[in-house]
């Protein structure tokens, strides 16, 4: 089995490519973004496919039963998120009030944080990254909202992709046991490589 | 100024904007590959098939994060910025 860290750096991965393709939306504008059809799929399709992938994370990485409850909860946020962004790319579904589905996917994902991290801030590198990622998604979940109500705002979109490069960069940080700025708890366990 | 010089001085700001705008999108790609790179030199020990001795698979495949980076970059680069750039220049 990978350990988690490893799996905190493919999450990293997909979410860096997601905040790669919202600023490149932004740039180019929706009607050149949309003069390609599998383009318009990719940005939901990849949040979707991440919904996805959290069932194998929570069926693997279940240490207690608030960890399977954060991430089957993350998991179906995710996916009903990826699906409303799929539903209003596809066309069938039609009111900008669906972008409020990110909002909740995002207050879900930071709780789903928060709640099954036990430990506090300083008591090792991947407790503060929980923290940490907690309230960047909860707070940034201010710029889906606006964009509910104003889908064209730019500082919206890009507040929203720049949470999406913020997340990537800490779960790219993250590790199973190393200290955060000198921290480290005698009993988080022994430092690897 | 006469209308045909305004016109075509409106025609080389949108064009200069456009210019811009496709430069934005395909700086993103190198800019991400590079920020992949300079993550590798300044931490080189996350590059785990640099001293790949006693490591298993996991690590071998899943343990190359400044790599994952350089490839998030070359792929968005590739697949969705110069496509993206193309349009753009339409």
């Amino acid at each position: 089995m990978p350990r988690a860290e490893m799996v905190h750096w493919w999450f990293a991965g997909g979410t860096l490519m997601l905040g790669l393709l919202s600023i490149a939306q932004l740039v180019a504008g929706p009607d050149v973004w949309a003069m390609r059809a599998w383009r318009r799929y990719l940005w939901p399709g990849l949040l979707f496919s991440m919904g996805v992938l959290m069932w194998p994370v929570m069926t693997f990485y279940t240490n207690s039963t608030i960890h399977m409850i954060a991430h089957g909860s993350w998991a179906q946020a995710l996916m009903l998120a990826g699906a409303a962004e799929l539903g209003v790319t596809a066309g069938k579904l039609h009111s900008p009030y669906w972008r409020l589905c990110s909002v909740g996917a995002m207050l879900v994902s930071g709780t789903a944080f928060l709640v099954h991290e036990q430990q506090a801030w300083f008591f090792s590198r991947a407790a503060f990254l929980h923290h940490s990622l907690g309230w960047t998604l909860i707070l940034g979940a201010v710029f889906p909202l606006v964009q509910a109500f104003r889908p064209r705002s730019l500082v919206a979109g890009l507040g929203f992709a720049s949470v999406f490069l913020l997340i990537a960069v800490q779960l790219f940080s993250d590790r199973d046991t190393a200290a955060i700025f000198g921290h480290l708890s005698q009993f988080a366990g022994v430092p690897h490589r | 100024m006469s209308a045909e010089l305004a016109h075509e001085l409106h025609e080389h700001t949108i064009e200069h904007r456009r210019t811009l705008r496709a430069r934005i999108v395909l700086g993103l790609g190198p800019a991400t590959i590079l920020a992949g790179v300079l993550w590798a030199l300044v931490q080189p020990y996350r590059l785990v098939f640099l001293h790949p001795h006693g490591e298993g698979f996991w690590w071998l495949v899943g343990g190359e994060t400044p790599l994952y980076v350089v490839l998030a970059g070359v792929v968005f680069w590739r697949v969705v910025a110069v496509p993206l750039a193309e349009d753009m220049e339409r």
